[in-house]
């Protein structure tokens, strides 16, 4: 494995009772690099997610992490059941080898300070998404695994939680696998784009997967509304990128 | 005071000052009915010890601790709900520690089981009970944090390196010891009220888990007070006594307006 790669995953199947979930899946993630997952629901997303954490095993191919690799991992929910009562300082030191003072760190480098005495399920939608965001930065992790980061966010929390995102790879230098059902909002924050549907459809620099006709199709038949909102971008793709494309697609 | 009598209290405290942070788990994690299932359990358990002629303590706590271990390997097969699965394993092994008690010559009281049987606990009693507290105490202490990691999150505790089946395991390992015991406590029928209503009574004036599974202690605690008290002046069951001990203590708890939360 190339020194810079943290994870290297190659032809990755994966097959529950007869249906196939994935199919021959290869994704490798470099130091620094922010990687994004697109798909529908159902394209098995979550699942390779899994796989790539070393959850489940696939039924083919294999997974390479670097050697001793730190991992923080956001889950895409977390319920409290409303017995527990568990505050969110508490919560962030269940992470092994936490201390009280990474603790503050983290928390306020998400922009949750306020919150560190608050009950877990007292907590709104975009706040609890901080505060797991926080408890998968207090290890210090070389690769960030977000899965569905923007989930219960209104539209412009979504906005300032992926800069957050991208602060943070800048601050930690560290690489980042994001899952995500919309790539209009993820376009700005992320080197390759990866777009899913039990096989890899296409995948390459944002702005070529977003004029890809594999995207198109899958999205376009799929739902309607995000290929709306994904013309509208697409007239606004330059500024938002920041720099125009003009090698070929890597299919 | 009696010998009995002290015997009885430190028995029933020591049972319910452990009790009381396992409940937490048992509540937090919604697991009153597996706790019903080991109960049914401990019966089989009497009964082999009884046809084995073993000691009674080491085959309830055997006959639940291999029922842990079933639903654990249960669990992972798919196609029947968890709930079905211990509706079966309680009611079979119960039916079955009933239909083995029958061949046994012994004459058993099973009231004794079902109900308890504080007032005769013995000192070789106690002293099991003791050294299962101690060792369920010890191993509680040891994995608190990541007990609770995997109790809000599993897989997230997974990745940061958390043994999940192991430590699901041992919750289920410690909640059978605790239920072995509790037996002669308050008996096969009540001994999920004593993992349940202690927390249930806490929970309104915890802020941290911690805070909930001390409160908890205390509740349970209060509870084998009152109903060893009630058992001894007013002669009724000592077992359902501290029952109803610790059921007047959550309304009790429910009626007063909430103050600061520690």
């Amino acid at each position: 494995m190339p020194e810079n790669i943290l994870l290297n995953a190659q032809e990755i199947s994966l097959q529950f009772d007869q249906r196939l979930v994935l199919q021959n899946i290869s994704l490798r993630i470099a130091e620094r690099q922010i990687v994004t997952l697109i798909g529908p629901n159902g394209a098995g997303k979550t699942s390779l997610v899994k796989i790539v954490l070393g959850l489940i095993s696939p039924t083919s191919g294999k997974v390479e992490r670097r050697k001793g690799i730190r991992i923080g991992y956001m889950p895409q929910r977390l319920q409290v059941d409303q017995s527990m009562p568990v505050t969110v300082g508490k919560f962030l030191t269940l992470a092994t080898n936490a201390r009280s003072m990474e603790t503050s760190r983290v928390l306020e480098e998400v922009g949750a300070s306020a919150l560190i005495d608050s009950q877990l399920h007292s907590l709104s939608g975009g706040e609890l998404q901080r505060v797991l965001l926080a408890r998968a930065l207090i290890q210090d992790p070389q690769l960030l695994v977000l899965d569905e980061p923007a989930q219960g966010v209104d539209v412009n929390g979504q906005a300032e939680l992926y800069r957050l995102i991208t602060d943070i790879r800048d601050k930690h230098d560290c690489g980042i696998l994001l899952v995500s059902h919309d790539l209009h909002l993820v376009m700005s924050a992320t080197d390759e784009v990866i777009c899913l549907n039990q096989h890899v459809c296409c995948h390459g620099h944002p702005e070529q997967v977003s004029n890809d006709p594999a995207y198109l199709e899958l999205f376009g038949r799929k739902d309607a509304e995000t290929l709306a909102i994904y013309t509208h971008h697409h007239n606004h793709s330059h500024d938002l990128a920041g720099e125009i494309v003009d090698e070929g697609h890597n299919h | 005071m009696a010998d009995f009598i002290l015997r009885a209290l430190l028995s029933g405290l020591l049972v319910a000052a452990i009790a009381g942070p396992l409940g937490c788990f048992v509540v937090w994690r919604r697991m009153s009915y597996f706790g019903d299932t080991l109960a049914h359990s401990a019966l089989f358990g009497i009964a082999l010890g009884l046809l084995l002629e073993i000691s009674l303590e080491a085959s309830v706590i055997g006959a639940c601790a291999l029922l842990a271990v079933l639903l654990v390997l249960m669990e992972k097969r798919r196609g029947l709900s968890t709930d079905t699965i211990l509706g079966i394993l309680a009611h079979s092994s119960l039916a079955l520690g009933l239909v083995i008690i029958s061949f046994t010559d012994n004459q058993v009281n099973l009231m004794s089981y079902l109900f308890g049987d504080l007032l005769t606990v013995s000192a070789s009693n106690l002293l099991w009970i003791a050294a299962t507290c101690i060792v369920v105490l010890v191993l509680l202490l040891l994995n608190w944090n990541r007990l609770l990691a995997i109790t809000l999150h599993e897989e997230l505790a997974q990745v940061e390196g958390v043994h999940v089946t192991r430590m699901r395991m041992l919750l289920m390992l410690l909640i059978a010891l605790i239920v072995a015991v509790s037996m002669k406590v308050v008996g096969i029928l009540l001994i999920t009220s004593l993992l349940i209503i202690p927390p249930a009574c806490a929970r309104a004036y915890a802020r941290t888990p911690e805070s909930m599974a001390i409160m908890a202690s205390i509740a349970g605690c209060l509870a084998v007070c009152g109903g060893i008290m009630a058992s001894w002046f007013w002669d009724t069951p000592t077992g359902p006594s501290i029952v109803v001990a610790a059921s007047l203590l959550f309304v009790i708890g429910r009626l007063l307006p909430a103050g600061e939360k520690l």
